[in-house]
């Protein structure tokens, strides 16, 4: 656990960054701080590790005041990843990811074990281990920093927009396969971003900051989209927040139709509605519209716009995949991806009525300050 | 033409004292240059101190310096020690600037990666700032080895022999071919020390030879 105490860090030119920030990261979550730029996020990400030293107020890992703490010693037990990665650019991947290790005085074989089983663990190929990181495009680069950072397997994270300088498809993958691997890991973590939408993805609670360093609202994203605390935090969750925050509502049991289908490589003599086009193991491919087919499906004839749900998914990816389909039907699938039918949008909708909203706590977001009228309107 | 015939195998003692009085002062000054420089980088007020002042050291005269050095030393006059230390200034005077824009030539990120990852100050200096450097220490060196071969022949005006002496007995008893043979000899002692700093360069830094994925 990671606990802010009145945290305030005034600059010498007088410029407060962080004001009075209370904040607790669990133990084993991830905690996102996001605000526009100058709200002190990664100032306070920095005053954890002892980059940055607090002005007042003190910092507790797992109780222990961090100013007791010897600074470089400490930050070997914290793992970090920065946006352009940071990596040494002459030390070949292997000797990059085993730097931690290395300077905690692991002996040599070790340190190669873990950094091969690392490079895997974070997808890169070991092959890549002997090269250098100008070697590696930019989302590699990412990932090897990852890999870096978890070397000496820290407890606590510390990430400052790690995915930021990726390209968005890039950005997602690394996004999915991090939460993935915090869900076997249980890492303490915190992670600053500017970006609402990787907080709200990333975050099992949401620190809002506003210019100036105070916390505006400190939830989980689903309340966070649900129940903002004032105008600042609502404009800063931005649009579409209702259709977002379906992200984190289950989908209940949807009504199911069953789909006519027809196998890649079939022909079929109907000629008025869409069909919807599966593989051997009855994995949908695609819609085709049959008054266009002339012989059997191929690839080419495929529509591949329509998204595909889960059923375990949440009623955001329910409704999409009904409103991205041709056919207006969306396609749900199982766990392994086997088609078990199609929904409609008006029954989706009719689903997103039906289910709870995250209730508003009359004792709102632990850690907010009180409503202050002269911060509402902090220009951003 | 006939004196490069008969005497050509001079050049290998005076090319040799040559070599070393150009070449021990190139060691001895990057020493003294990297925590002068490193000095520079971490005091900003001190940056303009230090490369401005060790700068100007590099235009007082050659001839002035070496007549200096047995009163600052209390060294022999005829001393080639005398030499060694006014080559080694000229060394640092060029090499102070190189070292500090070397080092803040180390990206910040990578910096401050090193620092979050519990790299000590001296550790993340001789780690991670100061191989980084080394491209840029490397062309200072190059230039500060040319300019340490071309000044250490003025040094046959105070007795210490090397190269020089073919350049000033060459003038004085006007022997064309001497002189001939002696700036040939600078030159290509400077073509050697550049191919083997160079050289060493490249051994150090392999990362910088590897073409992007």
């Amino acid at each position: 656990m990671i606990r802010f105490d009145r945290v305030t860090k005034r600059f010498p030119d007088g410029t407060v960054a962080v004001d009075e920030l209370d904040l607790t990261a669990p133990t084993g979550k991830i905690t996102v701080l996001v605000g526009p730029s100058g709200c002190g996020k990664t100032t306070s990400l920095r005053m954890v590790n002892r980059m940055i030293e607090p002005t007042s107020g003190a910092i507790y890992l797992d109780g222990t005041d961090t100013a007791d703490l010897k600074a470089a010693e400490m930050r070997r037990g914290i793992g970090y990843v920065i946006q352009h990665a940071g990596l040494f650019p002459h030390r070949t991947i292997v000797e990059n990811i085993g730097a931690v290790p290395t300077l905690l005085g692991w002996d040599k074989k070790r340190i190669q074990e873990r950094s091969m089983e690392l490079l895997e663990r974070v997808g890169l190929d070991p092959s890549v281990a002997r090269r250098y990181p100008s070697q590696l495009s930019g989302g590699q680069q990412q990932r090897v920093g990852v890999a870096r950072a978890l070397a000496a397997d820290p407890p606590v994270m510390l990430m400052d927009e790690p995915f930021s300088a990726v390209d968005p498809v890039v950005r997602e993958q690394l996004q999915d396969e991090f939460l993935r691997l915090q869900d076997e890991l249980d890492k303490t973590i915190i992670f600053v971003t500017h970006d609402i939408d990787e907080a709200i993805k990333m975050g099992d609670q949401v620190a809002v900051l506003r210019v100036g360093g105070r916390l505006a609202q400190m939830a989980d994203p689903a309340y966070l989209l649900t129940h903002p605390a004032d105008d600042f935090v609502a404009d800063f969750v931005g649009r579409d927040r209702g259709y977002r925050a379906l992200s984190f509502q289950a989908s209940p049991r949807l009504p199911l139709h069953s789909e006519r289908t027809l196998l890649m490589g079939e022909a079929t003599d109907r000629t008025d509605e869409w069909i919807l086009v599966v593989d051997d193991e009855h994995r949908p491919q695609g819609w085709v519209e049959p008054s266009r087919l002339s012989g059997p499906v191929t690839e080419a004839d495929l529509q591949r716009g329509g998204t595909v749900a889960r059923a375990s998914g949440s009623l955001r990816a329910a409704l999409d995949a009904a409103l991205s389909a041709p056919s207006r039907r969306g396609v749900i699938v199982d766990d392994s991806g086997e088609l078990i039918g199609t929904v409609r949008a008006h029954e989706v909708l009719a689903a997103i009525e039906d289910a709870d909203r995250p209730e508003l706590q009359d004792d709102d977001q632990a850690g907010s300050p009180a409503p202050d009228p002269a911060a509402e309107h902090t220009p951003s | 033409m006939t004196w490069i015939q008969d005497n050509w195998t001079v050049i290998f003692p005076l090319g040799w004292s040559h070599a070393v009085l150009a070449g021990v002062p190139l060691v001895i000054g990057l020493i003294l240059a990297i925590p002068l420089g490193w000095a520079a980088r971490r005091w900003r007020r001190a940056y303009p101190v230090i490369v401005s002042t060790s700068g100007l050291l590099y235009t007082i005269p050659s001839l002035a310096l070496f007549i200096l050095m047995p009163l600052i030393l209390g060294t022999q006059i005829l001393d080639p020690v005398n030499v060694v230390a006014a080559m080694t200034v000229y060394t640092v005077a060029l090499l102070v600037r190189t070292v500090a824009d070397g080092l803040g030539s180390v990206p910040d990120h990578v910096q401050q990666a090193a620092t979050a990852m519990g790299y000590g100050g001296l550790r993340r200096f001789l780690v991670v700032e100061l191989p980084l450097a080394i491209p840029v220490i490397i062309a200072g060196l190059r230039v500060a080895a040319v300019s340490n071969v071309s000044i250490v022949s003025v040094a046959s005006l105070i007795g210490v022999s090397q190269l020089g002496d073919l350049l000033v007995d060459g003038f004085n008893r006007n022997i064309p071919g001497e002189l001939l043979l002696g700036i040939a000899a600078c030159l290509a002692l400077a073509l050697v020390f550049d191919v083997v700093i160079t050289a060493v360069g490249r051994a150090l830094t392999p990362w910088t030879r590897t073409a992007r994925a």
